[in-house]
């Protein structure tokens, strides 16, 4: 056999060279493009239009969330299974004008928080006035999560709090006080949810309960029977908690409609869910993300059944690690696009987050989606919980806050080679908590930092966190947005697993302007909750929709808030209420709110 | 059979042979992607073969003169295509271009020293971990599916006369499971859950049976696939989430090598083909 010309092997070995340096020469392109870090509030306000400021202790918020105690047969891997709990919900649950932040704690005998915004900038703990403080006792569980919704039409927000033990439903009576109103709802008496929506399925005008299932709702984690609790899977998990559709009846009950509504075709792993009317046909949808599996979407068919469509739709195939679920409009295209959290981890797992961005209809019937996420730059997080679009500098195009962080404890401790020794293998193997390998303290995807996606406009987002001092390594689990202190900018709240919440004030540029819209459903929605919101400017169009439920474990204000950028020219704004009416509203002025009454024709 | 065999020749029983391995993994790609969707996209998956393709073709051409038969780059992307996980497009490229590219650069006495595919692998865990990681995971755990892959892949590696090599590095992995579990403390079934699952079934029944780059011994090969187990266990107790490629990586090469000072020491070698 001939020998190879000399020549020819320089030119092999420098294409290999080439080769092996090709990914150290993209993350030098990467690590130039970001470039970034640490900057003073005008320079990231002329930059990137936003600075946030954490605030909590001067607005005297001062919760800190404690992870649950569970049954001594899973003190190996406590750390791991009790890694959720820390949620925040917001809501004006007093009708003063301001919106209130409750926060959820998971500790037997800690108290869950309801901060009452005194509307000066400064906010105070009334939980235990309301009612909602003392929820996490021996018998009953712990707090994982709440939602707000007028559920009686009586013009209060009430609110549904799940646990992994009883669910409890909350009657606001307006005076500052709840009433417990769990045992005549007719809600299950045990379930290990992590995620729940208001939505009116049905559109008789009463706020519908879902509630996603997480772990099996037999397994109480006080007195397990049992140490068959974990996944049968990590990909294709076939034991996960049931999920549950109430109808609201009217009269304070509520009907369980699951089977006959086609929510039990499937046992995913359910950890969040949130909905919109997604085909456009005038009825709520329903998405979920589910863990250890496929992501799931349920298509109303005219407020009789859901309809799985996840498959058909394009986006419940290629299973994942499903942490989160949230609707924007990145485009300023007038549609929803679904974001999805997923888990990466350098070297062991990368599965990228999901934008799922509406490419047409299959049918007639279904609408298709196409994941743009890698295309958008929002697509590589690392263990994410809570992704959720908010415009935080009123440039007229949603960004994007991604929590991100599982288990933060020894430093420099990893506990990834044992969990991917372990998950990898058979249903009988990793289905029992006995055979995982014990955690010892050691970190797990901690210290992540989280994720602030600036949209710039034009197709791509940009990371920013630390440039506008949004630079956040705690286990973040929950967040919302609202506007806490007036000022026309989305304020956010994380809530951190096992740690304090965090509160920022958010600052736009001041000649980014803005226009929030508040909507007042005509009972006995008055929550206006399913109604969707479009506003036409300078030739675009962006739709919001008004939910009880999204992202993970979190409920943002019921405002809708909207971005306008510089010198705007504004055309028109286009409601949807949840009955399918349409209002149009021209003539409108920037850095307002205004409020809009559901007509009653 | 192997991922990476490539035969020449054109009657029925070569071609029968030549596409066997093709023909394979490409059923257990279908059936698996069509049962669980492994794939994260088909997109991903062809971006591999087609940089398979391309860097096979052109290096071939390049270095040679000649058009090579593609059925061994076409395991070698389908085998990228399966292995790594990233939502990039890139490392699957790029782990396609280095696995067939190792074989024409780290060459000893005529013939390529590293799987194609692990030393791709191996080249993505090192070099670009932060872009990409490797199956280990995924491909569900029922045990049906379990079991059909692992019948088909032994009958498969039986036939090809290559059972005992699996045969020795699942043994040994059972046993140096054992050990570790005595070491660390975890459960026994902990230690050995990894091999109930797809990247193993790859890594075995695909993996180190590869005929070009085994030693020729049937002993030999016997050993090796013991050393690669206990140089795995080695790197598992150093926490190495992906210690079997690792181990086949360190102790292929140099088994092979071994095996040629040995082989040229005792006898003069006959065969030859391309060399660099």
């Amino acid at each position: 056999m001939k020998k190879t010309a000399g020549w020819k092997k320089i030119v092999l070995f420098l294409f290999f060279a080439g080769l092996i340096a090709t990914p150290a020469l993209l993350r030098e392109v990467e690590e130039r493009q970001m470039g970034e870090r640490g900057m003073d509030r005008e320079t990231a306000l002329q930059r990137h239009g936003v600075w946030l400021q954490e605030v909590s202790r001067d607005v005297g918020i001062d919760f800190v969330h404690h992870r649950p105690t569970l049954d001594p047969l899973l003190e190996h891997i406590h750390e791991q299974v009790a890694s959720v709990g820390a949620s925040v919900s917001i809501t004006d649950y007093n009708r003063d004008g301001f919106p209130d932040i409750y926060l959820t704690n998971s500790r037997f005998g800690a108290s869950n928080a309801l901060y009452r915004n005194r509307g000066d900038g400064t906010f105070e703990d009334v939980a235990d006035s309301s009612g909602l403080a003392r929820l996490n006792e021996e018998g009953v569980g712990v707090s994982m999560g709440a939602v707000w919704g007028d559920y009686t039409g009586n013009g209060y927000e009430d609110l549904f709090l799940y646990r992994w033990g009883r669910p409890e439903l909350f009657r606001n009576l307006g005076n500052g006080e709840f009433e417990r109103a769990t045992r005549e709802a007719g809600l299950p008496e045990w379930i290990n949810a992590n995620t729940a929506v208001w939505m009116d399925v049905n559109r008789d005008g009463y706020l519908d309960l879902f509630i996603g299932g997480y772990f099996h709702e037999e397994i109480n984690f006080w007195n397990l029977e049992s140490t068959r609790i974990m996944p049968d899977s990590y990909e294709y998990a076939t034991n996960g908690g049931r999920n549950y559709l109430f109808l609201n009846n009217g009269d304070g009950t509520f009907e369980d409609v699951t089977e006959s509504w086609g929510l039990l075709e499937t046992r995913r792993w359910t950890l969040a869910s949130t909905s919109a009317d997604l085909n456009d046909d005038g009825y709520v949808d329903l998405m979920l993300a589910n863990d250890y599996g496929v992501d799931e979407l349920y298509l109303n068919d005219r407020g009789e059944r859901f309809r799985r469509a996840g498959e058909e739709s394009g986006l419940g195939f290629v299973p994942k690690s499903g942490m989160s679920a949230d609707l924007g409009d990145p485009f300023n295209r007038g549609e929803l696009s679904i974001y999805v959290t997923n888990i990466s981890e350098p070297g062991v797992l990368m599965q990228g987050n999901n934008l799922w961005v509406p490419s047409g209809t299959r049918d007639g019937l279904f609408p298709v989606y196409r994941n743009l996420a890698s295309s958008l730059g929002i697509e590589r997080g690392e263990w994410g919980y809570g992704g959720a679009f908010g415009d935080l500098n009123n440039d007229g195009f949603q960004d994007l806050y991604v929590a991100n962080g599982y288990v933060s404890a020894e430093p420099g401790t990893d506990y990834w080679y044992d969990y991917a020794k372990v998950v990898g293998g058979n249903r009988q193997i990793i289905g029992d908590a006995r055979n995982w390998p014990a955690m010892n303290g050691r970190t797990f995807s901690g210290y992540q930092q989280n994720k602030i996606w600036i949209n710039t406009g034009s197709g791509s987002f940009r990371e920013v966190s630390t440039a506008i001092g949004g630079a956040l390594s705690l286990d973040s689990r929950s967040i919302a947005y609202a506007d806490l202190f007036g000022n026309g900018g989305l304020d956010l709240v994380v809530a951190n697993q096992n740690g304090a919440v965090q509160v920022y004030r958010t600052t736009a540029r001041p000649d980014h302007e803005w226009i929030r819209v508040q909507l007042e459903g005509r009972p006995p929605n008055t929550s206006a909750i399913g109604a969707s919101v479009t506003f036409f400017w300078n030739g675009m169009a962006q739709q919001q929709v008004v939910t009880a439920g999204r992202a993970f474990s979190s409920q943002s204000e019921r405002t809708i808030h909207f971005g306008l950028g510089t010198d705007p020219e504004l055309d028109r704004l286009e409601i949807r209420w949840p009955d399918g009416k349409q209002t149009i509203l021209r003539d409108l002025k920037p850095n307002r709110s205004i409020t809009i009454e559901q007509p009653e024709n | 059979m192997s991922l990476t065999s490539s035969v020449t020749g054109f009657n029925p029983k070569e071609l029968l042979k030549r596409f066997t391995a093709p023909l394979l993994i490409t059923l257990i790609l279908l059936a698996s992607h069509l049962s669980f969707g492994i794939l994260d996209s088909l997109g991903h998956l062809m971006t591999a073969i087609l940089a398979s393709f391309l860097t096979e073709a052109i290096l071939h051409r390049f270095l040679f003169g000649s058009w090579r038969d593609l059925s061994s780059a076409y395991i070698s992307g389908i085998s990228a295509g399966i292995l790594i996980r990233s939502p990039l497009y890139w490392p699957f490229a790029l782990c396609a271009m280095l696995s067939i590219s190792s074989k024409y650069v780290f060459r000893y006495n005529g013939r390529h020293i590293w799987n194609p595919t692990n030393f791709g692998v191996v080249m993505i865990l090192l070099f670009a971990s932060d872009y990409a990681a490797v199956l280990s995971i995924q491909w569900g755990s029922q045990m049906w599916a379990m079991l059909v892959i692992w019948i088909v892949g032994l009958v498969t590696v039986y036939r090809a006369s290559r059972f005992h090599i699996s045969a020795v590095y699942v043994l040994s992995f059972f046993f140096f499971g054992w050990i570790r579990s005595w070491i660390t403390g975890d459960p026994y079934l902990a230690e050995i859950s990894a091999i109930t699952g797809p990247m193993y079934q790859l890594f075995v029944l695909f993996m180190i049976t590869d005929p070009k780059t085994t030693v020729r011994s049937r002993n030999g090969r016997m050993w090796v696939a013991f050393m690669i187990a206990l140089v795995e266990f080695a790197l598992r107790l150093s926490e190495a989430v992906y210690a079997p490629f690792y181990a086949l990586f360190l102790v292929g090469p140099v088994a092979m090598v071994l095996e040629d000072l040995w082989t040229t020491r005792n006898r003069p070698r006959s065969e030859s083909t391309h060399s660099l």
